[in-house]
């Protein structure tokens, strides 16, 4: 069958530019959708109260709190981690079967829903070690789970750097932990820190492994060892629960914007980054 | 140990996997000289070169055979200290790889890792070896600004100075000058024949006009092996074998 190539050029390029479109359309709809049932109730008190009686009424003042606090641990646990075995496997290894198989392993955790990850926290840091339902136990679990992502992302920025510098810094008689932490980490620097922002936004919106094992409690964590809610179990139990859409709504919105901020943050380092190395 | 035999190679071989780049190397460097290395690419001149500070070490099925002698010690020998050999045999490279920090960081790279710390002794050092490569004036005002943001011959008399930082008996020039213009070849040139008061220069270099113009001693390599070494004028006027003439006067390479 013939078909004329300019039409069939047109008829492509319009589709293609259909699905494109529906993509943007509906990202842009969630957003407008929140920020218009959320919008109303966001304000300086909302954000800076407690929520009293069971989120009905108050704000979400120690949701906030939460969330940072599960995120700051979730961070300050896997970033070493995660940058530690970045090193490991472009530094001081070469391609082998040990390093498919840790990068296997690495790329199969990331593939595990996040509930798996809920259920075994419970049973690992809840139960087990009996760490209870806290910060502590909701920081490990969220840790393994943006495990990958960071290792991911700082293998690729520790790549990035040109093999030359590496060979200057042996050549100036450096050893070897030297042109790692004086040559090619700062180098890195940039992309490992993307991965990391990354990560964060994936930490501040995790709910279901986090409501297995940081609990739910609505007051202010005081120490590791307290549960608390996050902003996203807060919004999945006032929805749910039929306790206040308005509210849950207006987290909802807080949690959005603190993601966008995050992503459009990461996104701009990402590119400054590009530019200065390519 | 005034002997007058710097570096001293016997049978060496080297292999890269399967693959033979160096045949049985036999020569000798005597101390102040400058010995040029000429030879088309894939002779084996930059693997030799880079045999001497063992930075094949760093590539992957890299193996050798043979002695390799430096001021009289084996330098593949087991408990020989690679980090202590690299300081004392400076390389600068074919193209010049300034690291991404400033200027001064640059030269005070080498002898702050080996553990200088003293702000004054650096502050020294750095000055002392930019003028000995004739940087200092053009530089000597924005010594913090970053080394990524000197034109390519300045960046290469900055590799010079940075490894002059380090104190090294020895400077190993990977074709030091192929991306460089004439006249900052001539100014890598003229600090070389200054620096060959104090040093011992090994010259890697495609340009044989360079190694005619520079170099107290010439050696012709060809596919890994060493065909033919003696004064630089013996051999572009009066050379023994044949493929050293016809690569002289440009018949292939």
């Amino acid at each position: 069958m013939y078909v004329n190539p300019r039409l069939e050029q047109r008829v492509v390029q319009s589709i293609l530019w259909l699905f494109t479109a529906i993509t943007v359309f509906i990202l842009f709809y969630i957003i407008f959708f929140i920020l218009k049932n959320g919008l109303p109730v966001l304000n300086y008190q909302f954000l800076t109260t407690n929520p009293t009686d069971m989120g009905k009424s108050g704000g979400i003042y120690s949701t906030i709190i939460g969330t940072i606090a599960l995120t700051i641990g979730a961070i300050l646990i896997a970033t070493p981690l995660g940058v530690g075995t970045a090193i490991y496997l472009t530094e001081y290894t070469l391609e082998s079967k040990i390093t498919r198989v840790i990068r296997f392993g690495s790329e199969c955790l990331a593939g595990i829903p996040s509930i798996i990850f809920g259920l075994f926290g419970f049973i690992l840091f809840v139960t087990k070690l009996k760490f209870g339902w806290s910060i502590l136990s909701g920081s490990l679990t969220l840790a393994f789970m943006i495990l990958p992502t960071i290792i991911r992302t700082s293998e690729e920025a520790l790549k990035s750097v040109p093999y030359n510098l590496r060979e200057v810094s042996f050549s100036l008689g450096g050893t070897k932990w030297q042109t790692v932490t004086k040559v090619v980490l700062p180098s890195a620097l940039p992309g490992i820190v993307t991965g990391v922002i990354l990560s964060v936004g994936r930490s501040i919106s995790e709910t279901a492994a986090v409501i297995f094992t940081a609990g739910s409690a609505l007051r202010i964590p005081t120490s590791i060892f307290s549960s608390s809610r996050t902003m996203a179990v807060h919004f999945y139990i006032l929805a749910r629960e039929g306790i206040s859409m308005p509210n849950a709504y207006g987290t909802a919105a807080v949690l959005i914007i603190a993601i966008l901020i995050i992503n459009i943050t990461a996104y701009r380092l990402m590119h400054k980054f590009m530019k200065k190395y390519s | 140990m005034t002997s007058n035999i710097a570096i001293e190679s016997r049978d060496f071989s080297h292999f890269f996997g399967p693959l033979q780049t160096l045949k049985k190397i036999n020569l000798q460097v005597f101390r102040n000289e400058i010995l040029g290395i000429i030879g088309p690419a894939g002779s084996g001149k930059s693997t030799f070169l880079r045999s001497l500070n063992r930075l094949n070490d760093l590539v992957p099925g890299s193996r050798v055979e043979g002695t390799l002698k430096i001021d009289g010690k084996d330098i593949y020998a087991p408990d020989m200290s690679v980090v202590e050999l690299r300081r004392k045999l400076g390389i600068v490279f074919a193209t010049p790889v300034p690291l991404p920090r400033s200027i001064y960081e640059n030269v005070a790279f080498g002898p702050k890792m080996a553990g200088v710390h003293s702000r004054r002794k650096l502050n020294e050092l750095v000055a002392d070896c930019l003028k000995q490569t004739t940087l200092w004036e053009e530089v000597k005002d924005r010594l913090d600004s970053s080394a990524l943001k000197l034109s390519g011959g300045q960046q290469q008399r900055l590799c010079v100075a940075r490894i002059l930082a380090l104190r090294p008996d020895y400077i190993l020039l990977d074709e030091p000058c192929s991306g460089l213009d004439p006249i900052s070849t001539m100014k890598i040139e003229e600090s070389l024949r200054e620096l060959k008061k104090q040093y011992t220069i090994i010259l890697v270099t495609n340009n044989t006009k360079q190694a005619a113009r520079v170099a107290d001693r010439t050696a012709f390599f060809l596919s890994g092996e060493m065909i033919e070494i003696g004064q630089t004028e013996k051999i572009f006027t009066a050379p023994v074998d044949q493929r050293t003439n016809d690569y002289i006067v440009g018949r292939f390479g």
